[in-house]
C-alpha cells in the first residue's frame, strides 16, 4: 500500500470517528461540556485565522478581538427578529433600516465574515505599511476603536447593554462543520504557491521583494482572509453564548487567542488546533480554583481572578522554556506512527525542508 | 469658550499630558534599548498607585515616607519583571519577549485583583494639595501646578543622567549596538536593569500623582494610561526622552481640548489617542523626534 492510500484511509477513519463523536455527544454529555467542546472548535477557527496573519505571514496583529466583535454584531443584527430588536433597544431606538434585516444563520455567518474582512482590508491598506511592533499597536488601537464605537453607537449596537436572546444556532455540527471548512481551506492554502509566498514574506521580506513578490499585496490579502476568520469565529461565538456585549471583545480576548497560537506553535496548523484544545479546556478547568473548595474538613474560599494569575504564569513559563510552542512550525503527519522506510529519500528531503523554516 | 475656561483646560491638559509623558519615558527607554514594548509598564504605574494607597491610608504613614516606599516598591517590581520575564529571553526572537510582556501585564493585573480585590478604592487627597488658589477667575489647586513642574524637573534630571553620566553613556551605547557594548566591557544586564529601575520609578510616581488627581485606585487602572503613554512615546519618536514628554503633552491637549470643545464626543475619549496614533504612523512613521529608519539589506 503506498503512502497516499494509507493516509487517505487513516484520514477517513479519523473523520468518521469525529462524526460519530459529534453524533453521540449531544445526547450523552451535559450542556456545560457541550459548550466547551463547541468553544474548542470556535477557538480553533479563531486561532487558525490569527495564525494565518501572525504565524504564517509574520504580521504581529493584536486586533482580532475587533474582528470578532464586528462578526458577532453583524450576525446578531441579521438574526434577531424585528420584534426582538424593538424590544431590546431601550436607551435609544434602533435605526429603522436595521429592523427588517432578517436572514438565515448561514447567511449571517458569511455576512459576518465578509464585513469583518472588509474592515480588515480597510485597516490593512494604511496600517500594513508599518512593520513589527508598530503594526501590533496599531491593530490593537483599531480593535479598541471598534469596541468604543460599539459602546457609543447605541442606535446600531444597543451600546454597553449588548444584545441578548440571540438564538443558539451554533451546535456541534455547525461549529465543527465550520472548523472543517476552515481547516481544509488552510491546508490547501498553505500547500499552494500562495502559502510559499506567505512563508517567504515572513522569513525575509526584503528577499521576497527582490524575488519579485508584491509583499504589500500578499500581506493585505492574508490579513483580509484572517479577518474573515475572526468575524466568522465571533459570529459563531455570539450564537453559542446567545448574548454579546462590548466587554466580551476587550484586548484580553485577543491575548487568549494569541496564547492559543503561541502555545501551539506559530505557523503550525496542527499547533493551533492543539493550542485551542489545551487553552480552552485549561481555562475552564482552572475555574476550579475560583470556586470554593472543600477537601475533607479543609475549606478553601474561592478566589476571583486566581484563574488568570495561574494562566498568565503558565504562559510566561511556556514562552521562557519552550519558546517555539508545542509544535514549532511542524505539522501533524501519519508518518509519526509508522517506522521510517529505508531509502525513502523523498521523505527525508521533505523533513529537512520543514526543519529549515523557523519562525522569527 | 471664555479665556478663563481656556486657561483652566490648558492647566488640566498640561497636568494630564505630563503624566502621560512620565509613563512614556519608561516605554521609550526600554524600547530604545531592547526594542521591546514593555506591556507591563502600565501595571507598574498601577502598583505605584496601590502602594501609596496602602502606605498612607491603610498604614497611616506620613505622605513623604509613603511616597518614597511606594516608588521603591514599584521599582523593585520593575526590576523583578526584567529579571524573571525578560532577561531569559534576551537572545530569543523579539516576539517571544513581547508575548512574555503581555503575560506579565496579565499576571500583574490579575494578581492585583486577587490581592487587593477588584473593587476600586478611594484615595484620600491631602487637603493642602487641593486648597484652591484663585488667579482672577481661574481656580488652580497646588496639585495641578505641582504635577507638571515635578514632571519637567524629573525629565531634566533624567536627561542629565542619560547624557552626562557614565551609565547614561552605556545606555545610549546599548541602544546602538548591544553586542559591541558588551565587548567593550560594559555590564549590559546591569545597565538594562538600571533602565528598568528609572522607568519604573517614574511610572510609579506618575501612578501616585494620577491617584491623587483622580482619587481612586483599581487593578486595571494602568491599562489605558499605559496604552496612551506608549502612543505618546511613538508620537514623540520612540527612543527619544524629550520626544516622549512632548508626545505626552500633545496627547494630553488633544484629549482634554477635544472633550472641552466637543462635549458630545466624550464617550469616544479613549479612541482619540488611537486614531491619532494611526494617523501619525502614516504621516511620520518614526514620530516627531524619531530618527529616520533605513532598510537594512
Amino acid at each position: 500500500m503506498n503512502k497516499k492510500t494509507r493516509n487517505f484511509i487513516l484520514n477517513a477513519i479519523a473523520l468518521a470517528a469525529l462524526v460519530a463523536f459529534l453524533a453521540w455527544a449531544p445526547a450523552n454529555l451535559d450542556r456545560y461540556r457541550l459548550r466547551i467542546i463547541n468553544l474548542i472548535a470556535i477557538n480553533a477557527i479563531l486561532g487558525l485565522s490569527l495564525n494565518l496573519i501572525y504565524g504564517m505571514t509574520g504580521m504581529f496583529s493584536l486586533g482580532h478581538a475587533g474582528f470578532m466583535a464586528i462578526g458577532a454584531y453583524v450576525s446578531a443584527l441579521l438574526i434577531l427578529t424585528a420584534e426582538q430588536k424593538t424590544a431590546m433597544w431601550i436607551l435609544e431606538p434602533i435605526m429603522p433600516w436595521l429592523l427588517p434585516l432578517h436572514t438565515p444563520f448561514i447567511v449571517s455567518l458569511i455576512a459576518a465574515g465578509l464585513v469583518a474582512a472588509f474592515f480588515g482590508l480597510l485597516i490593512a491598506l494604511p496600517v500594513l505599511r508599518l512593520g513589527g511592533d508598530y503594526l501590533g499597536i496599531a491593530t490593537l488601537g483599531f480593535a479598541e476603536i471598534i469596541r468604543i464605537l460599539i459602546v457609543n453607537l447605541t442606535p446600531v449596537t444597543n451600546g454597553s447593554l449588548g444584545l441578548k436572546g440571540i438564538p443558539a444556532h451554533t451546535d456541534l455540527w455547525m461549529s465543527y462543520g465550520c472548523l472543517f471548512v476552515v481547516l481544509i481551506f488552510m491546508i490547501r492554502l498553505m500547500k499552494s504557491n500562495f502559502g510559499n509566498v506567505l512563508r517567504a514574506v515572513r522569513d525575509d521580506e526584503i528577499a521576497a521583494r527582490t524575488m519579485g513578490i508584491n509583499t504589500f499585496r500578499t500581506r493585505v490579502l492574508a490579513f483580509t482572509i484572517g479577518s474573515f476568520g475572526g468575524g466568522l469565529g465571533g459570529a459563531l461565538m455570539g450564537n453559542l453564548i446567545t448574548a454579546i456585549d462590548p466587554k466580551m471583545f476587550m484586548i484580553t480576548q485577543t491575548y487568549s487567542l494569541l496564547m492559543i497560537v503561541v502555545v501551539g506553535g506559530l505557523g503550525s496548523i496542527t499547533g493551533s488546533i492543539i493550542g485551542a484544545v489545551l487553552i480552552t479546556t485549561m481555562l475552564e478547568w482552572l475555574r476550579i480554583v475560583e470556586n470554593p473548595l472543600t477537601i475533607g474538613s479543609f475549606h478553601i474560599p474561592g478566589i476571583p481572578g486566581m484563574r488568570m494569575v495561574i494562566f498568565s504564569v503558565l504562559l510566561i513559563l511556556v514562552i521562557i522554556f519552550r519558546r517555539e510552542g508545542i509544535m514549532g512550525t511542524r505539522e501533524f503527519s501519519w508518518d509519526w506512527f509508522f517506522p521510517k522506510e529505508k531509502n525513502d529519500k523523498k521523505g527525508k528531503r521533505e523533513i529537512s525542508a520543514k526543519e529549515g523554516g523557523d519562525v522569527r | 469658550m471664555t479665556l478663563n475656561m481656556f486657561v483652566q483646560h490648558t492647566v488640566n491638559a498640561l497636568g494630564l499630558g505630563s503624566l502621560y509623558g512620565l509613563i512614556a519615558i519608561g516605554y521609550t527607554m526600554v524600547y530604545g534599548i531592547l526594542r521591546l514594548i514593555n506591556f507591563a509598564h502600565g501595571d507598574i504605574f498601577m502598583l505605584g498607585a496601590y502602594f501609596v494607597f496602602f502606605t498612607t491610608i491603610q498604614f497611616k504613614l506620613p505622605w513623604e515616607l509613603g511616597v518614597a516606599i511606594a516608588i521603591l516598591g514599584a521599582t523593585i517590581c520593575g526590576l523583578l519583571v526584567d529579571r524573571i520575564a525578560y532577561r531569559p529571553l534576551r537572545s530569543a526572537p523579539r516576539i517571544s519577549a513581547l508575548i512574555s510582556a503581555i503575560g506579565v501585564s496579565f499576571f500583574l493585573e490579575n494578581l492585583a485583583t486577587v490581592v487587593f480585590t477588584g473593587m476600586p478604592r478611594a484615595v484620600v487627597q491631602p487637603p493642602w494639595l487641593m486648597r484652591p488658589i484663585l488667579l482672577g477667575e481661574v481656580r488652580l489647586v497646588p496639585l495641578g501646578i505641582m504635577v507638571p513642574v515635578i514632571s519637567f524637573v524629573l525629565v531634566a534630571l533624567l536627561l542629565w543622567i542619560v547624557y552626562k553620566t557614565k551609565p547614561g553613556l552605556a545606555m545610549r551605547s546599548i541602544s546602538f549596538d548591544i553586542e559591541t557594548t558588551r565587548l567593550m566591557g560594559v555590564s549590559v544586564d546591569k545597565i538594562i536593569a538600571l533602565t528598568f529601575a528609572l522607568g519604573s520609578a517614574l511610572a510609579a510616581l506618575a501612578g501616585i500623582m494620577w491617584a491623587l488627581r483622580y482619587p481612586r485606585v483599581e487593578p486595571f487602572m494602568g491599562v489605558f494610561p499605559g496604552f496612551k503613554a506608549f502612543i505618546a512615546a511613538v508620537f514623540g519618536g520612540i527612543g527619544s526622552i524629550p520626544g516622549a514628554m512632548v508626545g505626552g503633552v500633545i496627547l494630553g491637549f488633544v484629549e482634554i481640548m477635544s472633550i472641552a470643545f466637543f462635549p458630545t464626543l466624550s464617550g469616544y475619549k479613549d479612541a482619540f489617542a488611537f486614531i491619532l496614533l494611526i494617523i501619525i504612523l502614516l504621516v511620520r512613521p518614526t514620530g516627531l523626534m524619531g530618527e529616520k529608519l533605513e532598510e537594512k539589506i
